[in-house]
């Protein structure tokens, strides 16, 4: 541990008084101070990235279950010749997924298309909304993933690993970008559901082996927007105030007799806590908005009302500079009675989401903003048959090899239909893209290398995209 | 003549050139890393700076001479008190345990302390942390469903004892991987096993059982790589290691040894359950033989049909939808919520049914029996075996209780281990035998199995083993091991500090018989631990809670016992599926940390926002960060709230006299030491100022947070809480 070392870390206060305790203390600290890097007070200090961005901030609706892409997007005229008939053996010789097996038959979409916006871009009938913004929109219909279960593929979309214990994107994003927003966390999430509850839970927003500082800050729609953010009974800002300076003189006190950087470091996370406390209720009142803003996310509504405030929170968030806002919605895992329970979800979920994008044009933030939207794999063309066959009742499995998403906002060629697929919508046909492809293209938008992202974990460098990824051009505008 | 000595020069040159070359040759062809090398004790050096105590010093206080350095004086008695409190058992010392320390003029009154800790039961609590986050405890099973584990915690009870016991680190280690497989192996050494439980299992409708198993003996593998020998060998499940000497194959043969076990859970009754349970078994057994009886051979002719069918859809999948769903769900619903062995149905299946136990045939006939009509339903109404069903089950209520304990055992059903072409189960390559790696000393057993293993790691030659831990100890009281990377000694990972230090230690470790206490004894007790200006550390979460608690009178010391569920914001539990956070009465809202229900998708909240790891990885080295949700957790968390209430009571209580003196006591209770005077002026001014706040002094027992009965004064509550959220609280200095 040579000298310079030393004074990287300590400062000439500290250093002066270590001495005064004698030399070895210095040494001996230095020997086994913890490999922290110089300064970690600021984590979420805005930093540089390593080229030009074309977009700021990420909101990321993850519709988490996997919405049918056969009764969203992708018209497939095939199927009706083929409804209630076994699938062709063709489309099932490679098939060694756990979940497609047995006497499944075809399952044509009862659903209507239509073609929107000057690009012509197909959209069913519950989903009448998102079509309006076709033009804006980039649809992306040959994504595929290596895993067919909910859990492993939401970790798969979210953290790059069908595993626990990685850093989800939002981690990786603020760990190299930091955050613009001083008095709100720099990754915000977000939850809505149909009355299911939220599957896979925080091991989608974890920091992973990443400092704690780049988890995901769940906002709750219900309580508290964060953990704890209200003072307790009786303290109100006036005693809160009393209370912080009472513990900032003590903690400077401290600091003068210790000369431990680290107490400067918890003086500045009370202060911003202190700020965040002020902030954050500004945040989730929404009353400023106009009438016209609140009809656009359907909050007047109450099928729309909760996941409508959440769009609306994710553009006040951006609007303030958080980095990664990510809004969940469960659950689209429609193994039966699809009609029914699909469109519970598109009648919850359309409207707020295409008023997100509209407002955010509207205010000159969709160009610095990019807005995805999609779940962890698609669903089977074939019925589900676990369940039996009742007509009308029908489902659609889990399906990794083909699935649909949409992508909208900065640096993202809107009006434009990317990839294709055989006639059951089985396997991609053209341009295949790997969820890592995806994850290497988003941080290609915000100006970041996906190869050069990297944590130092378990004697190795880790990355967002594992060990795969290509930018995909197409996606870009 | 000159051209001739010229020459000589110039031969001179290549030959000490190519000496040069040759041993560069040498060094580049080293087969062996540091860390692979054998443990040489080296020679304790001579130091005379009239500070060095034990053999610790020598070697550091050699290693700061380098530098023109010294080790410091010790802290003042106040700090060391403290320190060493927070150290061995985790929690804050209270001011009669520091005023009798400070006031003991004894020579050996330091070593006097660490002993009485040393001996304290909740030293096990502490010391069990730390090892529950490297094989990653939790009390549920992970992935979408979460379903819980109700008797996790008896791994947990275990490893306290054996913590507390004072346990050889070599039988630890053995216990833990192979207590099964012991002579005669007793409940208790069953129950180590349970380390090897706390991989995840995945009762998600359509995941593959197979491919979840090798997932679980991926994890298993993991552990013993990374917990015993501090290799990251997870790396080579794909391909051969990128950096370390640990081919793929090596891999497998060290996994073949641990896809030979099972998970099962045995009756282990409590102490006080022992005698009621094995005394009632007799009758019980008669009578459920009795109520079987008449229907013995056609329950016997259905179940073999029922066995036909899932073993043909076992072997032909594809074939039969129905049938393959079967013995899917036997394989994926077993024992769910009850957290058993998720496979046992598959296994006793699969064993010839002249091979089955009594206890495997009565589980296997319990779970087929409600499902008898699938197999033929209307034989199966015929002969009223749901009744039959309900019968038993009304039998087997009368069973006096008996708590059930996560183990393993040696596979019955011997599998064929082959490697994994790039990581993928169903890519078989070569066939493996169970084996070590080729870089460490050979493994001397004619049987190759679990117990080997564990005796291989704690052998005398095992040059990782002892190294390892004692790295993780020195890491625990300095914050950082002298091999920093302390999940990996591979060459990747740092080199040691003082790799000198390091060698004495593991040796000494292995001479004292693999005595932990007397490590930790040594370490604590050295001029090294002792200076004034060791490295402050933050507490951890756990340390962080208990000590609010302690502090406050509110902590209920109990030690062991089923998981509990403090309060917490209920949105926490809700971001999990299906779960719900039934709130602990009593006490048992006021337990250890240690104690505190670890769900798998939505840890405690606390714990998480103060950096407990996540509890679905091996973590070796927890972060300490520093950040606004800490604070607002400390700020604000009712909980927190109430024991700063509860402390504020008890200083009423226990003073009673002038702020000062009250200020006073509340401040040696959180801080163990006297407030300075500028710090008596901030506080006593604060009670001023809050004394004149007219909102505070509203606050009656009606706004008592998390309907608690405790309620302290408004105004002195404040006054605590303050103490509660100062850096020098929530760390070791």
């Amino acid at each position: 541990m040579g000298m310079t070392d030393l004074l990287a870390f300590q400062n000439r206060r500290q250093f002066l008084q270590h001495t005064a305790c004698g030399l070895g203390g210095i040494a001996l600290s230095a020997l086994t101070r913890s490999s922290m890097s110089a300064d970690r007070s600021s984590p979420l200090t805005p930093r540089a990235s390593h080229f030009k961005p074309r977009a700021k901030n990420v909101i990321f609706i993850f519709m988490s279950g996997a919405p049918s892409q056969y009764d969203l997007f992708l018209p497939k005229p095939a199927m009706h010749r083929l409804h209630r008939q076994p699938v062709p053996e063709s489309f099932l010789h490679d098939l060694d997924d756990a979940l497609i097996k047995g006497s499944a038959q075809v399952f044509a979409s009862p659903r209507t298309f239509s073609k929107h916006g000057e690009c012509g871009m197909d959209f069913s009938d519950y989903v009448p909304h998102l079509a309006k913004c076709a033009d804006e929109l980039c649809m992306v219909r040959s994504m595929h993933t290596d895993v067919s279960n909910h859990h492993p593929a939401q970790l798969m979309m979210n953290c790059g690993v069908p595993l626990f214990g990685h850093p989800s994107m939002g981690s990786w994003v603020t760990y190299g970008l930091g955050s613009e927003a001083d008095d709100l966390p720099g990754y915000v999430v977000l939850l809505s559901n149909s009355g299911e509850g939220v599957d896979g839970g925080s091991s989608l927003w974890n920091n992973g082996f990443l400092p704690s500082e780049y988890r995901g800050v769940n906002f709750r729609s219900t309580g508290d927007p964060i953990l704890h953010l209200t003072s307790p009974p009786g303290v109100n800002a006036h005693t809160q105030r009393l209370r912080l300076d009472a513990i900032r003189t003590l903690n400077e006190l401290r600091f003068q007799d210790t000369g431990n950087s680290e107490i400067e470091s918890r003086i500045a996370a009370y202060e911003l806590a202190y700020r965040m406390q002020s902030a954050a209720p500004d945040l989730v009142n929404l009353s400023d908005e106009t009438a016209r803003t609140r009809s656009m996310y359907g909050l007047d509504d109450d099928k729309t009302q909760s996941f409508g405030a959440n769009c609306l929170l994710a553009r006040r968030m951006v609007e303030r500079g958080v980095r990664f806002v990510q809004l969940y919605h469960s659950t689209w895992d429609d193994h039966s009675n699809l009609n029914t329970k699909l469109k519970t979800n598109c009648d919850m979920t359309d409207l707020p989401a295409a008023g997100l994008i509209q407002d955010l044009k509207q205010r000159g933030l969709l160009d610095e903003t990019l807005v995805i939207w999609g779940g962890e794999f698609g669903r089977t063309p074939m019925n589900e048959v676990r369940r039996g066959n009742a007509f009308g009742k029908e489902g659609r499995d889990h399906h990794p090899f083909a699935f649909t998403m949409l992508l909208a906002g900065g640096g993202i060629k809107g009006g434009q239909v990317v990839g294709d697929t055989d006639e059951l919508g089985y396997h991609p046909t053209k341009d295949p893209i790997h969820v890592h492809d995806l994850q290497a293209t988003i941080l290609h938008c915000l100006g970041m290398d996906h190869e050069q992202l990297t944590f130092r974990h378990q004697g190795r460098d880790f990355r967002l995209t594992d060990v795969g990824g290509n930018v995909v051009a197409k996606l870009l505008a | 003549m000159g051209a001739m000595h010229q020459n000589w020069n110039f031969i001179a040159t290549i030959l000490s050139g190519m000496v040069v070359f040759v041993s560069q040759i040498a060094i580049c062809a080293e087969p062996s890393h540091w860390s692979y090398l054998p443990v040489v004790r080296p020679t304790v050096p001579f130091v005379d700076d009239g500070v060095s105590v034990n053999p610790i010093d020598r070697f550091v206080a050699k290693r700061l001479e380098q530098g023109y350095s010294q080790l410091s004086q010790d802290a003042d008695r106040a700090t060391l008190v403290r320190r060493v409190t927070l150290d061995l058992i985790g929690l804050p010392p209270t001011p009669a345990e520091v005023r009798s320390f400070v006031e003991d003029t004894s020579p050996d009154a330091y070593e006097r302390l660490v002993d009485r800790l040393l001996g304290s039961p909740h030293y096990g609590e502490h010391w069990a942390r730390p090892w529950l986050d490297l094989c990653h405890y939790a009390d549920t099973d992970g992935y979408l469903t979460d379903q819980t584990r109700p008797v996790a915690w008896r791994y947990r009870a275990w490893l306290v004892d054996a913590l507390n016991d004072g346990m050889p680190f070599d039988q630890f280690t053995i216990e833990q991987l192979a207590g099964d497989l012991l002579p005669e192996a007793t409940i208790q050494q069953k129950l180590a096993t349970g380390l090897l439980r706390q991989t995840l299992s995945n009762r998600e409708g359509g995941a593959d059982p197979v491919e979840f198993r090798v997932k679980q003996v991926i994890d298993r593998t993991s552990m013993v790589g990374e917990i015993w020998m501090g290799l990251t060998v997870g790396c080579a499940q794909c391909h051969d290691h990128k950096y370390d000497d640990i081919s793929q194959q090596e891999f497998y043969e060290l996994y073949a040894f641990l896809d030979a076990a099972d998970e099962i859970n045995i009756d282990a009754p409590l102490p006080d359950e022992r005698e009621a349970y094995e005394a009632a078994l007799p009758e019980y057994h008669r009578r459920r033989k009795e109520l079987l009886a008449p229907l013995a051979s056609e329950i016997e002719e259905l179940q073999s049909r029922w066995e036909e069918k899932i073993l043909a859809a076992r072997d032909n999948p594809g074939k039969d939808w129905y049938w393959d769903r079967q013995w899917e769900l036997l394989g994926l619903v077993w024992g769910g919520g009850l957290g058993e062995g998720q496979l046992e149905g598959w296994q006793i299946a699969l064993l010839d049914p002249a091979k089955r136990s009594q206890l495997q045939k009565d589980r296997l006939l319990d779970y087929f029996l409600p499902k008898a009509d699938t197999i033929d339903a209307a034989r199966a109404k015929e002969l009223k075996l749901s009744e039959l069903n309900a019968e038993l089950q009304k039998l087997h209520a009368t069973l006096p209780k008996v708590t059930r304990a996560p183990t393993m055992m040696q596979t019955q059903t011997p599998r064929t281990t082959f490697v994994h072409l790039a990581g993928d189960f169903r890519d078989r390559g070569d066939e493996v035998s169970p084996g070590t790696l080729d870089v460490l000393p050979e493994i001397n057993s004619t049987c190759l199995d679990r117990l080997a293993l564990a005796r291989w790691l704690v052998s005398e030659e095992h040059p990782l083993t002892a190294r390892v831990a004692v790295n993780r100890m020195w890491q625990q009281f300095f914050g950082q091991g002298i091999v920093a990377t302390v999940g990996d000694f591979g060459v990747r990972g740092t080199r040691p500090t003082d790799p000198e230090l390091l060698d004495w230690l593991a040796g000494e470790f292995i001479r004292s018989g693999w005595n932990v206490k007397a490590m930790q004894r040594l370490i604590v007790t050295s001029a090294t631990y002792r200076q004034a200006t060791l490295k402050p550390l933050r507490l951890s979460a756990e340390q962080i809670r208990d000590a609010v608690l302690s502090t406050s009178g509110l902590w209920d010391s109990r030690v062991g016992g089923p998981s509990v569920r403090p309060p917490q914001p209920a949105s926490v539990s809700q971001e999990s599926y299906g779960n719900t956070w039934e709130v602990s009465e009593g006490g048992d809202r006021y337990r250890r940390g240690l104690y505190t229900w670890v769900q798998r998708t939505s840890p405690f909240a606390m714990h998480i926002t103060f950096d407990a790891p996540n509890p679905n990885h091996i973590c070796t080295r927890r972060d300490r960060s520093n950040t606004p949700l800490q604070a607002l957790t400390l700020l604000n968390d009712p909980v927190i709230h109430e024991a700063a209430g509860a402390l504020a009571q008890r200083v009423q209580r226990e003073v009673n006299s002038d702020d000062e003196q009250r200020v006073t006591h509340a401040f040696r209770l959180c801080l163990a030491r006297d407030p300075k005077p500028p710090e008596l002026v901030v506080l006593c001014e604060l009670l001023q100022r809050l004394r004149k706040d007219s909102e505070l002094s509203k606050i009656d027992a009606a706004s008592a947070p998390l309907a608690s009965n405790v309620v302290g004064d408004p105004t002195w509550t404040i006054l605590c809480s303050v103490l509660f959220n100062l850096h020098e609280f929530v760390t070791r200095n």
